[in-house]
C-alpha cells in the first residue's frame, strides 16, 4: 500500500510544490500555519485542482495532468477529516456515519455503522444530532464516517486543534489506536511539533509549500537538515558556526569553543540545540568533565506549571559590553524541581552543552 | 344583486401555486448552477435572472408578448406544435412565474450560499454525487431560506398585474385573475366588487406574511 504525491499549486503567498511517497506507516505532516499543509491534503483529496502533478494510490491513478487525469473526488475512496469534523448538522450521528454507505442494503448498512461506532467508541450515540456531541465525540464520529467508506487512504487535517486541551490525550490515543489498526497510508496535518511526533511515524515538515525534511522522525528532530527545520521542530538556540577540527567547532554568536559528537562532513553554517537538552552544572568540577562549560547570567525567565524556562547570557553579565541588557543567547528549559535547586546559587551558573545533544547546521 | 362570480380567486390561485412550483424548481436549479461559477458570463446571466425585478410589469409582459406571440420565436414553435399560448391560462402562469422568479433565485442563491461548503466537500469525500449533495445536504440546510423565497414568490405571483394583462388578456373564467378583476371592476364602475376583491387580496397577503413570520421566528434550530 502507498501513496504517492506530486503536485504543483500557485497559491497567493508561494507555490505549494511538494512530493512524497507514504506507506503504511502513519505521516505527520507538520508545519507552521499557511505553509500550505491543508491545501496539500485538499488536492489529495480531490477537492482542488493542482496545476501540474500526479497522485496514485496503489497505482490507482488519481491524478495525472500530463494525461488529464482527474479523478472526482466521490471516486477517490479518500477518507478525510475536517479540522472541524463537518458532520451534517441536520443528520444523526448513525446517518452521518452511514451517508458513504447509502449503496448497501439496510441492514447491512446498520451493521457497519453499529460495527463503527464500537470500533470508534461513539456507541450509544447514534441517535444524536452532531450539536448534541461533546468536541471529542464529534471527531471520533466524523472519523467513522470517514473510515466507513473503507477509504484506500486517511487524511486528517489538524484532527486535534478544535479540542479542549484536557480532552486532547484521551482522543489522541484513540487516534494512535486507529492508526495501529489501520496499516493503509494515513496523512496528519499538524501545526504541533509534539502532536506531530506523537502520532506520525515518519515526518514530512513543510514550509512555505516546499518539503523542508522529511523521513524518520527520530532522525529529523535529532539532526535537522537545515536551519528552516531545526527551528520548525522547535529548536531555540542557534549560533553561527566555524570549523575549527573535526571534532571542534567555533560558536560564533555565543563565543565560544564547543565539542561535538557528530562528524563534520560539510561546513557548518550554525550549531544548535533545544532549550531542555541544555544542562546546569551545580557544582562545578563534579564528574570531572569541564567541557562545553559555559558560565551565564540569567536575564529573565516564564514559568508554565511544572517548567520554566530561562532565558541567559553566556560569558559575560546581560548589559556589559554595550550590549542591550534584555539581550539573550540561550534559553533553557528545566523543570522546576532542579531550579529549585540552583536558582539561589550566586551568578553565574554554569550549562553544558552535551555534544550529543549539539548539532550543526550546513549552509 | 347577481351572483358572486368566484372565478377570479380560484384562477389567482391555481396560477399562483402553478407559477410558484415553476420558480421554486427554476430558482433552485439557476442558484445551484451560479453557485459554482464566478467570471464575467455568470454576472451577465445573474443581470438576465434579476431584470424581471427592475423592469415595469409592463415591459416584461410585452417582451413576452414579442416571444410568444404568433410571429415571436416560441410562439412560432408552439403554434407548430398546435398550441397558443396568448390569452389562454398557461399565459397568466408564464407571466407570474417570470415576475417572480428573482426573488426565488435571489433567496435561494443566499440560503445555499450561507451553508458551509465543507458540508458539500465532506459528502463528496464519502462518494455521493453532485445530485446527492445537493438534495441531501445543500437543500435541507438551506431549506428556511428557501420556503422564505418561496412564500415572497408565491405573494409575488398572486399581485401579479401587468405582465399578465399584456399576455393573457382579460377573459373572465379563463384568465382574470384577483388584480385584473379589480382594474375592470373600478373600469366598470363596480366599486362595491372592487372594494370586495380587494379585501379578499388583503386577506390572502396578510395570512401569507403572518405565516411567514411565524416560520421564521419559530422554526427550530437545527445547527
Amino acid at each position: 500500500m502507498a501513496l504517492e504525491v506530486q503536485v504543483a499549486k500557485k497559491l497567493p503567498e508561494f507555490t505549494l510544490d511538494v512530493s512524497f511517497t507514504a506507506g503504511e506507516a502513519p505521516l505527520g505532516i507538520l508545519g507552521p500555519s499557511g505553509a500550505g499543509k491543508t491545501m496539500l491534503l485538499r488536492c489529495i483529496a480531490g477537492l482542488e485542482r493542482p496545476d501540474r502533478g500526479r497522485i496514485a494510490l496503489d497505482g490507482r491513478v488519481l491524478l495525472d495532468t500530463e494525461r488529464r487525469i482527474h479523478v472526482p473526488a466521490r471516486d477517490r475512496r479518500v477518507g478525510m477529516l475536517f479540522q472541524n469534523y463537518a458532520l451534517f448538522p441536520h443528520r444523526t450521528v448513525a446517518e452521518n456515519v452511514g451517508f458513504g454507505l447509502r449503496h448497501l442494503p439496510r441492514q447491512e448498512r446498520a451493521d457497519r455503522v453499529e460495527a463503527l461506532s464500537a470500533r470508534t467508541h461513539i456507541s450509544g450515540l447514534e441517535g444524536r444530532y452532531p450539536r448534541e456531541l461533546s468536541g471529542g465525540e464529534q471527531q471520533r464520529a466524523a472519523l467513522a464516517r470517514a473510515l466507513a467508506i473503507e477509504p484506500e487512504a486517511l487524511l486528517l487535517d489538524e484532527p486535534l486543534s478544535a479540542l479542549d486541551t484536557h480532552l486532547r490525550s484521551q482522543v489522541e490515543a484513540q487516534l494512535q489506536e486507529t492508526f495501529a489498526a489501520y496499516r493503509k497510508p494515513a496523512l496528519l496535518v499538524t501545526h504541533n511539533i509534539e502532536e506531530a511526533y506523537r502520532l506520525g511515524e515518519r515526518l514530512l515538515v513543510l514550509s512555505r509549500g516546499h518539503v523542508a525534511a522529511s523521513g524518520a522522525k527520530e532522525e529529523i528532530f535529532r539532526h535537522p537538515p537545515s536551519l528552516e527545520v531545526a527551528r520548525l521542530t522547535g529548536c531555540k538556540n542557534f549560533s553561527r558556526a566555524r570549523a575549527i577540527s573535526e571534532t571542534m567547532v567555533e560558536a560564533l554568536d555565543w563565543g565560544c569553543r564547543l565539542r561535538v559528537a557528530q562528524a563534520l562532513t560539510k561546513p557548518a553554517a550554525h550549531i544548535g540545540i533545544r532549550a531542555h537538552h541544555i544542562d546546569f552544572i551545580e557544582s562545578r568540577g563534579a564528574g570531572g568533565a569541564d567541557e562545553n562549560v559555559i558560565p551565564c547570567w540569567l536575564v529573565r525567565s516564564s514559568e508554565t506549571p511544572f517548567r520554566i524556562t530561562l532565558y541567559l547570557r553566556l560569558n559575560r553579565p546581560p548589559g556589559e559590553s554595550g550590549e542591550q541588557p534584555s539581550h539573550v543567547d540561550l534559553q533553557a528549559e528545566v523543570f522546576k524541581e532542579k531550579w529549585e535547586r540552583f536558582r539561589e546559587h550566586p551568578l553565574p551558573w554554569h550549562v553544558r552543552l552535551s555534544p550529543d545533544a549539539l548539532f550543526l547546521l550546513p549552509e | 344583486m347577481a351572483p358572486i362570480d368566484w372565478s377570479p380567486l380560484w384562477i389567482s390561485l391555481e396560477t399562483s401555486v402553478t407559477a410558484t412550483l415553476v420558480t421554486l424548481v427554476a430558482g433552485l436549479a439557476a442558484a445551484a448552477w451560479r453557485e459554482r461559477r464566478t467570471g464575467p458570463a455568470a454576472a451577465l446571466v445573474d443581470g438576465i435572472f434579476l431584470l424581471p425585478l427592475v423592469l415595469p410589469p409592463t415591459v416584461v409582459g410585452f417582451l413576452l408578448l414579442l416571444l410568444f406571440g404568433r410571429h415571436g420565436p416560441l410562439g412560432k414553435l408552439l403554434l407548430r406544435l398546435g398550441a397558443t399560448v396568448v390569452f389562454s391560462w398557461p399565459a397568466t402562469v408564464i407571466a407570474a412565474a417570470v415576475v417572480s422568479f428573482p426573488l426565488m433565485y435571489l433567496t435561494a442563491r443566499a440560503a445555499l450560499e450561507q451553508v458551509d461548503s465543507r458540508f458539500f466537500e465532506a459528502a463528496r469525500t464519502l462518494g455521493a454525487s453532485e445530485w446527492r449533495v445537493f438534495s441531501a445536504i445543500a437543500l435541507p440546510l438551506a431549506w428556511p431560506g428557501v420556503l422564505a423565497g418561496t412564500i415572497l414568490s408565491f405573494a409575488r405571483a398572486l399581485g401579479e398585474f401587468g405582465a399578465t394583462l399584456m399576455l393573457a388578456g382579460n377573459i373572465p373564467g379563463k384568465t382574470a385573475t384577483i388584480p385584473i378583476a379589480i382594474y375592470f371592476a373600478v373600469e366598470a364602475d363596480d366599486v362595491q366588487r372592487a372594494v370586495a376583491w380587494c379585501l379578499i387580496d388583503v386577506v390572502i397577503s396578510l395570512a401569507l406574511l403572518a405565516g411567514l413570520y411565524y416560520w421564521t421566528r419559530t422554526r427550530w434550530v437545527r445547527r
